[in-house]
């Protein structure tokens, strides 16, 4: 039993094999996709392994800290950082190989011309509570 | 209101709704209505009798779901007729069926852990989805697929005890410290299987499991730091509980059955017994762990012994032992940092130890090893 974080990117993964943009698709290819994206979830409902999914707008603001008294300093969208997360998936499952599995088949959700995208998920390890017995 | 009290009644009013004729599947579900209805009635005052207020309940809740169920209508009426039969009262071993099915070898271990903690534990679904931090609709959805996996799961022999001591030991060891006290709820549930299955692995991992929740008010600071047992207030371990952990590993291990959960419960008792790291009996331990790994091929087994041999023999030694590992087993690192430094190799070990913090699997771990790192490069750069 451990909980994964599927990562989806905008930017900062390596190129899909069906690499179009959403907004060169037809409207029927989006709509199969997003039809693929909510039938995964429902599955994994189904499976018990489902904890969460959250999409994110593409644009954001960084803010920091200006010294005391001051307000917090904000900037951005820094259009050129590398790295934009578009949503994620969380998971929870009984090994890292279903983990896998489930990625892989959300990458393999539609795109441009139907085909699947082939896109590049980071699979990332949810640090969890520390087990009782250790030694 | 008493809910380990309620728990504690949960596998005979499941028994008993069995006994009348009740499948599994629809018996666990009137079970749990009933167990949550009790939870809300029971709230102001509790019944003259908490079991028999359960049974009627749980048998109303089956019933009505049964006459729900046209294709069941007539068999399920004819078993309502006679609610009271002699038959009804289920026996102990109506009790170790039921944790052989929730643990029955065709389950994951996550849907083992789930199921069991529900029919045998008597939490509600809501609790188990809290204490495992997952939304109360997935847990529904695998203790639902979880229960149509065993339903039709039939016990002719023996169950298989060792899935049922693995899920108990997981509910144990991975137990999320929420409202639910899951180290707490595993102790009561292998003490009610050591009633029912005389078995020394079941009396073992009752006293292993003893022996370290007897430690639990040492083992992180009241900021929520871990202590390393090296450096746990002694004071503060559960003296009652050692003594009970140990009482039991005694009378299991003069059975002369020896098995993993008494071997690692010998360990325990070791420490348990030296007032300080310094009285701990090292080389006994690393004679159990040598029983140990003849009883177990998990890596951690290894890892352990290595620090072991480091302790009663020196770290040299204990280097010498790791040495024959795969460093790619989890907590390599942290245990290759802990040797460097008894070994005076502080440079290597404050960059062991980094390295391992960037592999911990928790967020305790990972702070420890992250402030030992620290703790060493402060003094190199100092």
């Amino acid at each position: 039993m451990a909980k994964y974080l599927m990562l989806k990117h905008y930017r900062g993964a390596p190129a899909a094999v069906n690499d179009v943009p959403m907004d060169q698709w037809t409207p029927n290819e989006v709509s199969a996709h997003m039809r693929y994206m909510s039938d995964f979830a429902t599955r994994l409902q189904e499976t018990g392994e489902f904890v969460d999914s959250q999409a994110l707008a593409a644009e954001g603001t960084f803010v920091r800290y200006d010294g005391a008294g001051n307000p917090p300093v904000t900037d951005g969208p820094f259009l050129e950082t590398k790295d934009l997360i578009a949503g994620w998936m969380v998971i929870d499952v009984d090994s890292y190989e279903r983990a896998i599995e489930l990625a892989g088949e959300l990458s393999a959700a539609p795109g441009a011309g139907g085909k699947p995208i082939h896109e590049w998920l980071e699979v990332r390890p949810l640090l969890a509570v520390p087990p009782t017995i250790t030694e | 209101m008493d809910e380990a009290l309620i728990r504690s009644l949960i596998p005979d009013v499941l028994g008993i709704l069995r006994r009348r004729g009740a499948d599994f599947m629809a018996a666990e579900d009137a079970v749990q209505e009933a167990l949550i209805e009790a939870i809300r009635a029971w709230s102001t005052e509790l019944p003259q009798d908490p079991k028999g207020w359960l049974v009627t309940v749980a048998w109303r809740k089956f019933v009505d779901s049964a006459r729900a169920d046209t294709a069941r209508h007539r068999r399920e009426e004819r078993l309502a007729d006679d609610p009271n039969s002699p038959s009804a009262t289920p026996t102990a071993d109506d009790t170790l069926q039921l944790y052989f099915r929730c643990a029955h070898p065709s389950l994951t271990p996550s849907s083992a852990v789930a199921l069991t903690l529900r029919a045998v534990g008597g939490l509600t679904t809501r609790q188990i989805a809290e204490a495992y931090l997952v939304p109360e609709a997935t847990m529904a959805q695998r203790i639902s697929r979880a229960k149509r996996t065993v339903a039709g799961a039939r016990f002719d022999q023996t169950g298989d005890l060792a899935t049922v001591l693995r899920v108990l030991y997981l509910v144990f060891n991975e137990g999320y410290s929420g409202d639910i006290d899951l180290a707490a709820e595993a102790i009561r549930l292998t003490r009610q299987l050591a009633d029912v299955a005389d078995h020394p692995e079941v009396a073992g991992l009752l006293a292993l499991m003893l022996l370290h929740h007897a430690r639990r008010a040492s083992r992180m600071t009241s900021t929520g730091s871990l202590v390393p047992l090296a450096e746990q207030d002694r004071t503060k371990w559960d003296t009652s509980s050692i003594a009970e952990g140990v009482a039991i590993l005694q009378s299991a291990l003069r059975r002369d059955r020896l098995g993993e959960f008494q071997a690692q419960a010998a360990i325990a008792a070791l420490h348990a017994d030296a007032r300080t790291t310094a009285e701990t009996d090292w080389p006994q331990i690393v004679e159990w762990y040598d029983e140990l790994a003849q009883l177990s091929d998990s890596p951690i087994v290894q890892l352990n012994r290595a620090v072991a041999v480091g302790e009663a023999t020196g770290p040299e030694a204990g280097l010498d032992a790791l040495g024959a590992l795969n460093e790619t087993l989890p907590r390599y690192a942290a245990v290759a940092a802990y040797l460097h430094e008894r070994a005076g190799q502080l440079t290597t070990a404050a960059r062991l130890y980094a390295e391992a913090a960037g592999k911990a699997t928790n967020i305790a771990e990972r702070n420890h090893l992250t402030r030992q790192a620290a703790r060493l490069n402060t003094d190199l750069l100092g």
